[in-house]
């Protein structure tokens, strides 16, 4: 089977010329006199997050458009090469605070490869069962949204309540509810406690239910059809020619997802489907993060599985010089108390060179550039954010909607403000 | 995979498993147009650029120490296991491409420019280069050729400075209602 589709969406390409992120008022179709310029946003309700969209209106119709963003900038890869390399760790998952993990989890394997350690396998399914989990969160969040967006102001509660589960794990693991840093350069921070295998399965349990139940709501609704189907049309072409990645890419007909394609942890040892849909609109997106939500957990179930089998093996590499010694021999060994102080006070040193590394986030191609010169901070961090480039989208997929398509459009790019703006 | 076919190519470099290709500036397009065409690579991930202002040297971010070693009058300095090779040039933008297919595979470009120097768009090529080369104009003050609309993206329009560069300080930024007002 081909990774790129034969059908087509729509034929030739839609990307606005010569500014692909500027829809320019076209005179021939609209009266220019007749144009209204509004702002939605920075601070519409509908865009949780400060996204600002200059929209030029004739009636509804949305006959121009230009996004704006920039408004959470807060300059994380600057303050990050200002940070030893373990001190910048705690910066990533903050970016996209939807899918904190997935950022903790990139930032850290890019740290890995550069310093070319070897992570115990127990650590590697752990990470993968919670970048799971922080996936099934993130489509939680989009849904739940998404749905408030249009209307469905119920099923916003009950997204949040699974999601509240989702956390809850991450609590039992690393302590914290979101950005938990438990990923830590050789493996996770700590060993997960011994509950937390039955209690995710409990999880596994009830979540495929919840997405049945979030489909019944939706999915013969005649308002989320009227409001979803054939709107905000992207296709396969235009998708790639504009970097769009995740269940954007998806819902166009592009089989590709970075888990099975370019595998990385251990993605080619356990049993997934990758969901593609063909038709290119919002109504796909929808059918994609759900069927995404259901894969999750057949991922999630076989890696507490191979935790279980590996009750007990260590957590994190027995690497002095990167890693922090266990916490009780720095009651007894010199050298021990020597290496945490070192690692504390300096941080390691990772040696020179530069990679990119990049794995499927929840919004796609989440990726990140790493330059060090063998000290002990970055020389340069950059994260690819998939928010940024799915926003470079807007332009082509709301040509001609109404207004009040341009929120269901608009939010079907599942963009998280932070990640674009970083 | 060959690619001796790139034009303009200046070093093929392989490090930690990646493929580096180093071209010249002014056959970026055509370097560039070759690889989506005759490669396949149709995919652009991201355009990354980075300031080596001070590489290797003391007192600059990202450097603890000197690098002939450990300086004794200051406890917390260590020197550098090797002092970094030198770089061709003060920035480097790293186009970094993926091909979406049954073969899949990624490959980054690379471009050495010195301050004040341009290099044209890949606009024509990836539409996906629009903010891509907002974001590294805005960040670190690289000029793209033929980008119709470069202006800032992450800052504000009429911000001074190119917050990423090595010679830009953190906390640089002017605050309000200080005392000063």
């Amino acid at each position: 089977m081909s990774v790129l589709p034969t059908t087509k969406i729509y034929e030739g390409t839609r990307i606005p010329h010569p500014v692909p992120t500027i829809l320019e008022v076209d005179p021939e179709k609209h009266r220019l006199e007749d144009i209204l310029q509004v702002n939605f946003g920075p601070n519409h309700p509908s865009t949780h997050g400060v996204l600002r969209l200059v929209v030029d209106l004739d009636g509804e119709t949305v006959a121009g458009i230009r996004a704006v963003i920039g408004y959470l900038h807060t300059g994380f890869e600057k303050n990050m090469e200002h940070k030893s390399w373990w001190k910048s760790v705690t910066y990533a998952p903050r970016i996209d605070y939807v899918s904190f993990h997935a950022n903790e989890l990139l930032y850290v394997l890019a740290i890995e490869k550069l310093l070319g350690i070897e992570v115990p396998r127990r650590a590697t399914w752990a990470r993968m069962a919670l970048a799971e989990l922080n996936r099934i969160h993130s489509h939680l969040v989009w849904l739940g949204t998404s749905a408030l967006e249009l209307g469905a102001i119920s099923l916003f509660w009950y997204c949040f309540d699974d999601r509240d589960d989702i956390l809850d794990l991450f609590e039992m693991a690393g302590g914290t509810r979101m950005h938990t840093r438990y990923v830590q350069v050789g493996g996770i921070a700590e060993d997960l406690p011994p509950e937390f295998t039955s209690e995710a399965r409990k999880f596994c349990d009830s979540m495929p239910k919840s997405v049945d139940e979030y489909e019944a709501i939706l999915d013969r609704n005649a308002i989320w059809l009227e409001r979803t189907v054939g709107v905000g049309l992207l296709s396969a072409d235009d998708a790639l020619a504009l970097a769009q990645s995740g269940p954007m890419l998806r819902s166009t007909g592009v089989d590709w997802d970075l888990r099975r394609d370019m595998p990385y942890l251990a993605y080619d040892e356990v049993e997934f489907d990758v969901p593609v849909y063909g038709g290119g609109d919002v109504y796909d997106r929808y059918r994609v993060h759900m069927d995404e939500m259901r894969e999750s957990v057949r991922i999630v179930r076989q890696c507490l599985d191979r935790l279980d089998e590996m009750d007990g093996e260590p957590w994190i590499a027995d690497d002095r010089k990167v890693v922090l010694p266990p916490r009780h021999e720095l009651h007894t060994s010199m050298e021990s108390l020597i290496h945490h102080f070192k690692i504390v006070t300096e941080g390691f040193t990772v040696p020179e060179g530069e990679v990119y590394v990049a794995i499927e986030s929840p919004r796609g191609e989440n990726g990140c550039y790493l330059v060090s010169d063998g000290g002990a901070r970055p020389w340069r961090v950059k994260f690819r954010a998939p928010s940024f480039a799915a926003l470079q989208a807007t332009a082509t997929i709301v040509q001609g909607l109404l207004i009040a398509d341009l929120i269901a459009a608009g939010g079907s790019l599942d963009p998280v403000m932070g990640d674009a703006d970083r | 995979m060959s690619y001796a076919d790139v034009p303009g190519l200046v070093e093929n470099r392989e490090s930690f498993g990646e493929t580096t290709l180093v071209v010249d500036p002014a056959r970026l397009v055509e370097a560039c147009t070759v690889l989506r065409d005759d490669h396949g690579f149709n995919f652009l991930s991201d355009i990354a650029a980075a300031d080596y202002l001070g590489w290797g040297e003391e007192d600059v971010a990202g450097y603890i120490g000197n690098a002939s070693g450990r300086d004794i009058n200051e406890p917390g300095s260590r020197g550098l296991a090797r002092v970094p090779d030198p770089k061709p040039e003060r920035f480097s933008v790293s186009y970094h491409l993926l091909r979406v297919n049954d073969d899949p595979a990624r490959v980054r470009v690379q471009i050495w420019l010195d301050d004040g120097e341009s290099v044209a768009s890949v606009l024509p090529v990836w539409p996906a280069a629009d903010w891509f080369e907002r974001e590294a104009f805005d960040m670190m003050g690289i000029r793209f050729e033929g980008h119709e609309n470069l202006v800032r993206i992450l800052m504000p329009e009429d911000w001074e400075g190119h917050p990423l560069r090595k010679d830009y300080p953190l906390g640089g930024e002017p605050v309000r209602f200080s005392d000063e007002d």
